[in-house]
């Protein structure tokens, strides 16, 4: 980005310390069990998010298959907290071969089809997604089909785990919150997510995102400089198909539950493209907007809309559109709206404001 | 090895593929019977698909826009076209023949108008102002896409919906020990005969010659002084009008459609598009009626295959030709 040095940067980037810090004492700032479920989602999607940006943002190509490596990375997971119980093993087994498969598959994909147009990719990556999600549904005895898996995460995690104990043996508090395993989860979900976010924001700003960029804007010359664009974007899908799988993981870990719905729908993959846009493409502090913005939507929105379906029930048709379960419709509009009006999301446009000649 | 590729070449080149793999699916699975009522449905099955996606491949071949919203008008095709047959369920059931052909028609027809009108609104309102920018172009029609399927979902809701189907087109015949489904046999002809239409306009009128000229090089037309934009609205509007009665015929198919149905298609549509290569009507075709047959044959020799056949396939055809069968764009 050639705005660096603008007001709109540093608010931006403000902004995003801010949703940081809220989100490492979210614990301890809203104390409820759904507030928590928000946050963590907020962590992982942030990731998930993050490292689509890298595809599409950065590099320009468009993937549709960026939720079936979230889904290997949960299921690799899943499967092996199921088969070998709960451990450490298991989730580093878990995570290793969501990882593994995720390379091969990205390379396979890439190397056959990040050759010919932008476009064929899109087609390609959606037709691989849309198999891997029915192969998980079909495929019942390892993936428990449509039902999904539940198992149980290691004991640490366990809300009956006491991580600190007061003299009368009960479990401690600090601050009024319990200091008992459900904390230790969200703190490994939230410095998990932090550290892979930082890998990311160390990758783009390192020479290589340049190059990134680079073939975004000129493939040709990227090419005729002396890059090799094939090999740059196939390492790049591979890298980010690697980051969404490690998030997956984690989403397993901390939902200990892992069913298509949850990682593999389409619906998923619809809700990282509303994040990336939203937030602003081609810039990491967009992710972290974008998520914050969609899933505070998802999960307060709808109560909104049901009391303006309510309000609005006796004028045809828009309480059927203001209906809770239509709250993707408004979000499609204001999508569009987007991507005509302001290409390079929210981020994107206030950091161009108060540049500096 | 030169000299055998030559002679396939005269013999219609990839356009064999298709009989080849019946050949073979013949061989493996060795009733006579149960390959003919499989072919039949393959082809009826390819043609249905054929609709649906030739619209798709020509609007990029012949403005650089791939509309990932098509499936949209596909899903309102089936969706227009059973509300029509349900609103006329009185003369479906009647036994006069002229009054089933007069519904069925009626709801083919209310299924083209819509996609008519839905495809000048998609052309003129979204995608206009996204000419020449792929990114914002496939972000724009999936947006579009979440709308209209949520608009689907407000109007319909998500409970599956019967479709009923004509008297005269229930039922088989039976020819020996083969039957065939007449649907299937009506989805065959009614597909061909779009294929035939579609093929002498492109290749036999001046219209077809201009679209033909638009795809090769968009500026030279242009620079000749034809509109080319016009064109591209009324390319835009028969492409959704075919996919929308692309639609309607898979409704009467499946005489049970959910709001999921454009989101299944569109995977196979997809596939198909791929595999005959973007912009040429026969590549489409030959796509179309290899995944159909694709598609019946697998499922009936390994079932447990038939999810991934497609998937087998397109990788199988891009690994040999990377642009597809028969692309007509570079």
């Amino acid at each position: 980005m050639q705005s660096k040095s603008t007001y709109g940067t540093l608010a931006v980037k403000t902004a995003v310390l801010v949703i940081a810090a809220l989100l490492l004492f979210a614990p301890f700032l809203f104390q409820d069990v759904r507030a928590l479920e928000v946050a963590a989602r907020i962590c992982i999607f942030i990731v998930l998010v993050a490292s689509y940006d890298l595809l599409i943002g950065y590099t320009g190509i468009v993937s549709f298959a960026h939720t079936m490596f979230f889904g290997f990375g949960a299921y690799g997971a899943a499967i092996a907290l199921r088969q070998m119980g709960p451990g450490w093993d298991a989730v580093a087994l878990g995570a290793v071969a969501g990882v593994v498969v995720s390379l091969v598959v990205a390379t396979a994909v890439g190397l056959l089809s990040l050759r010919v147009k932008a476009i064929f990719f899109a087609m390609i990556t959606l037709a691989t997604a849309s198999v891997a999600l029915v192969l998980a549904s079909q495929l019942s005895q390892f993936t428990g089909g449509e039902d999904g898996i539940t198992y149980r995460a290691p004991d640490l995690f366990k809300p009956a785990t006491k991580l600190m104990v007061d003299e009368d043996g009960k479990v401690a508090r600090l601050f009024g919150v319990k200091l008992n395993g459900k904390l230790a989860a969200y703190y490994f979900v939230f410095f998990t997510s932090l550290a892979l976010f930082l890998l990311m924001l160390r990758v783009v700003a390192a020479p290589l995102g340049s190059v990134l960029k680079a073939i975004r804007e000129n493939e040709a010359r990227a090419e005729a400089v002396g890059y090799r664009v094939v090999a740059y974007r196939t390492f790049v899908f591979c890298l980010s198909a690697a980051v969404a799988s490690l998030a997956g993981t984690v989403y397993a870990i901390w939902l200990k539950y892992t069913g298509p719905d949850t990682t593999l729908s389409f619906a998923i993959m619809i809700d990282i493209l509303l994040m990336v846009v939203i937030g602003g493409m081609g810039t990491m502090w967009g992710a972290v907007v974008g998520a914050v913005l969609m899933v505070m939507a998802q999960y307060y929105l709808r109560d909104l809309m049901g009391a303006a379906a309510e309000a609005t029930a006796n004028i045809p048709l828009l309480p059927d559109l203001l209906a809770p379960d239509r709250w993707l419709f408004w979000l499609g509009i204001i999508f569009i709206l987007l991507v005509y009006f302001f290409p390079r999301g929210i981020t994107g446009t206030i950091m161009q404001k108060g540049a500096r000649a | 090895m030169d000299r055998i590729s030559e002679t396939l070449g005269r013999f219609g080149g990839v356009y064999l593929l298709p009989l080849i793999l019946a050949a073979l699916a013949f061989v493996l699975i060795g009733a006579p019977s149960s390959w003919a009522t499989l072919t039949v449905a393959g082809l009826a099955m390819g043609m249905m698909v054929f609709l649906m996606a030739s619209g798709l491949s020509l609007i990029f071949g012949l403005m650089d826009v791939l509309n990932f919203g098509h499936s949209a008008f596909v899903s309102f095709g089936a969706f227009v076209a059973a509300s029509v047959l349900a609103a006329l369920s009185g003369w479906l059931g009647a036994d006069n023949v002229l009054l089933n052909i007069a519904a069925l028609s009626l709801a083919i027809i209310a299924a083209m108008s819509f996609g008519l009108a839905a495809g000048w609104f998609f052309e003129t309102v979204i995608i206009r102002p996204v000419y020449h920018d792929h990114l914002r172009q496939i972000l724009i029609t999936m947006g579009a896409l979440i709308v209209s399927e949520q608009i689907i979902l407000a109007v319909w809701g998500g409970t599956p919906i019967t479709v009923l189907r004509p008297q005269f087109l229930e039922g088989a015949w039976i020819i020996g020990d083969v039957s065939i489904e007449i649907y299937r046999i009506f989805a065959f002809g009614l597909g061909l005969a779009a294929f035939i239409g579609l093929y002498l306009v492109l290749n036999r009128t001046r219209l077809g010659l201009l679209v033909r000229a638009g795809v090769e090089n968009r500026e030279m037309v242009e620079a000749l002084g034809f509109r080319i934009d016009r064109l591209f609205i009324g390319v835009f509007m028969v492409g959704s009008a075919l996919a929308a009665v692309g639609g309607a015929m898979w409704a009467g198919y499946e005489t049970l459609i959910t709001p999921a149905l454009g989101g299944e298609m569109m995977i196979v549509v997809f596939i198909v598009v791929i595999i005959g290569g973007l912009g040429s009507i026969e590549g489409t075709l030959l796509g179309a009626l290899l995944v159909g047959l694709t598609a019946n044959y697998v499922g009936f020799l390994a079932p447990k295959l038939a999810l991934a056949s497609n998937m087998i396939l397109m990788t199988a055809i891009l690994l040999w030709r990377p642009n597809g069968l028969r692309p007509a764009v570079k």
